[in-house]
């Protein structure tokens, strides 16, 4: 990176941060709830991002792995214990699940996986719906507290919109250091080529078991969010297509890239709100929109700007060979 | 030949129901080239795969330095001093080539000073150190070659298995990556290579191994390989079985 494009990145995501910590105080409750759920959802793609797009193995099964820590955060925090201990179990149940559900990725890969993953998300939505001695089934579990953290009090929106915002801190820094790390290299050496990544004594099995496990863990932590979020629990979002949704922002904001769930939760869950304004046509021009960005860059929004910039290093290359290569017409210079 | 270095007896080994090696014994001495000819399906590429752990060996036995590695795990022959490069171009085009390097020490030991091994590899190969942070995908096919070697070489291996070094590189690139073979041999290290393009190989090898069938049919000097008519019969378009030779 150059020191140019360094102090570009930079800048943009001080831009991001000022506008993540001041654009609320303007919100209404609303606006404010928005916002939260972006954040719980960008947290819950940035886990399917390290399984599918770091690891390349397929998964529809991030939605039921929100629901399993939701579900999680709001059985152990209505009986009273606390939620730094309800994100615990959230994350090491949906780590251990997720772990046990990595084991068919051993033996099938790509749509046969996501078939695989795709029934084991119907069989916890069923949990969720019919195990009413456990969830309540259809009539979902209420009045999930929002209890305070180091002291401050989570109960109004804005205070847990920061919450959310400080738990999402935190996730970045930590996948941001997992990505970096010789774990992060071995997963992209997994999804580029596993008889390679074996003959460097990459233990591709156990890679390809954690990258579920992490994955999940951190849907687990999201979920485990959603629930003092929304206050309320029942299995109606835990269905096939919050993890098509999340799919969705993993892949519209580019697969494999850092903040490409950042950005494809912004268009999951922000753009369906700013279009409201034409009213009941906004899921069309939506979906529109979301084709028309797929159609024009298959590999999402970060994958327009990633080939933006390798076209340029392209072209710089190309005049820095032509330089150096001998002509015909410089042998008559001479 | 003096003390070999490797040694295959009666290997068996197959994909399935499909059995590829029928028996294999061969031995690789130490401190020199040795290649493996022989047509397509001869088990080349998987003589490879049964010695590095990645095929299992159903019966026989390998033994590497004096100790029996059978089935042993591609971690544990590293640990032990073997590196195997695939066939094909074996950089991750999409990480840095510094990022590329380190993978060459997923299976290094605890404690070991990975940087400072990086350093020497980097002084090694110059062109990686200029290029340390682009995307390997970036590199020319020499440079690529360089890199998957430099990244094999990363944990100082008592031998090397590399397969088909040649395939996909222009001839001028498939000079340098046998004169990068041969200084590493003069730097002790052991070669065992598969190869497609048999003559030149064999011509900077110090002993050749003909398999045909999953089975070892030829152990001799490269030289005595290359001018034994029946070798140039199979390898030159006679197209017959050393048998009926």
């Amino acid at each position: 990176m150059t020191p140019r494009a360094r102090l570009i990145g930079i800048a943009a995501a001080a831009c991001l941060v000022a506008i993540l910590l001041f654009l609320p105080l303007g919100l209404n409750t609303y606006g404010l709830f928005i916002l939260s759920m972006w954040a719980v959802m960008s947290i819950a793609a940035m886990g399917l991002n390290l399984t599918l797009g770091y690891a390349g193995q397929v998964s529809l099964a991030q939605g039921a792995f929100v629901g399993i820590g939701a579900y999680t955060a709001a059985l152990l925090t209505i009986n009273g214990y606390s939620l730094a201990l309800a994100f615990a179990a959230a994350a090491l149940l949906c780590f251990a699940v997720g772990w046990l559900l990595g084991y068919p990725a051993l033996r099938v890969q790509h749509h046969y996986l996501a078939f695989v993953t795709l029934a084991f998300s119907t069989l916890a939505y069923l949990v969720f719906r019919n195990e009413e001695w456990l969830t309540k089934g259809i009539y979902g579990i209420s009045g999930v507290p929002r209890p305070a953290a180091l002291g401050i009090d989570l109960a109004k929106p804005l205070p847990f919109y920061y919450f959310c915002l400080a738990i999402l801190a935190v996730v970045v820094v930590a996948v941001w250091w997992l990505v970096k790390s010789p774990w992060g290299r071995a997963f992209v050496a997994i999804r580029e080529n596993p008889l390679r990544a074996r003959s460097l004594g990459v233990n591709t099995s156990r890679y390809t078991l954690l990258a579920f496990a992490i994955g999940s863990g951190l849907g687990g932590i999201a979920g485990a969010l959603y629930a003092p979020l929304v206050e309320f629990v029942d299995p109606s979002p835990f269905t096939l297509l919050l993890s098509l949704n999340l799919l969705m922002m993993v892949i519209v904001g580019g697969s494999g890239y850092f903040a490409g769930p950042l950005l494809g939760a912004i268009i999951a869950v922000l753009l369906p709100e700013w279009l409201r304004a034409i009213q009941s046509y906004y899921l069309i021009l939506y979906a529109l929109l979301v084709m028309a960005i797929l159609m024009w860059s298959p590999t999402g929004i970060l994958g327009i700007a990633d080939a933006w910039l390798e076209r340029r290093r392209s072209i710089a290359r190309s005049r820095a060979l032509a330089e150096k290569t001998p002509t015909l017409a410089s042998g008559e210079d001479a | 030949m003096t003390t070999p270095i490797l040694e295959l007896h009666d290997v068996v080994a197959g994909y399935g129901a499909m059995t590829i090696l029928r028996g294999t014994t061969l031995r690789v001495t130490r401190g020199a080239i040795t290649t493996i000819i022989g047509p397509n399906g001869a088990g080349k590429s998987t003589v490879f795969k049964a010695v590095f752990g990645m095929l299992r060996v159903r019966t026989g036995s390998v033994r590497f330095d004096g100790a029996e590695v059978t089935n042993f795990t591609p971690r544990a022959l590293l640990a032990r001093g073997i590196c195997y490069v695939p066939q094909g171009r074996n950089i991750f085009p999409e990480l840095t080539v510094r990022a590329n390097l380190a993978l060459g020490a997923v299976a290094a030991p605890r404690g070991l000073d990975v940087q400072g091994r990086m350093e020497r590899a980097m002084d090694r190969f110059p062109v990686l150190r200029a290029k340390a942070q682009a995307q390997a995908s970036t590199l020319s096919g020499g440079e690529q070659k360089q890199l998957e070697i430099a990244r094999g070489l990363l944990l100082e291996p008592k031998l090397i298995l590399i397969d088909e070094p040649s395939i996909g590189l222009s001839p001028l690139l498939i000079r340098e990556t046998f004169d990068l073979l041969l200084r590493l041999r003069e730097a002790g290290v052991t070669i065992l290579m598969v190869e497609q393009n048999a003559k030149s190989a064999l011509e900077m090898s110090d002993y050749g191994i003909v398999l045909e069938l999953g089975k070892t049919r030829m152990e001799a000097p490269a030289r005595a390989l290359l001018d034994d008519p029946r070798v140039g019969q199979l390898f030159l378009g006679g197209g017959a079985e050393l048998d009926a030779a």
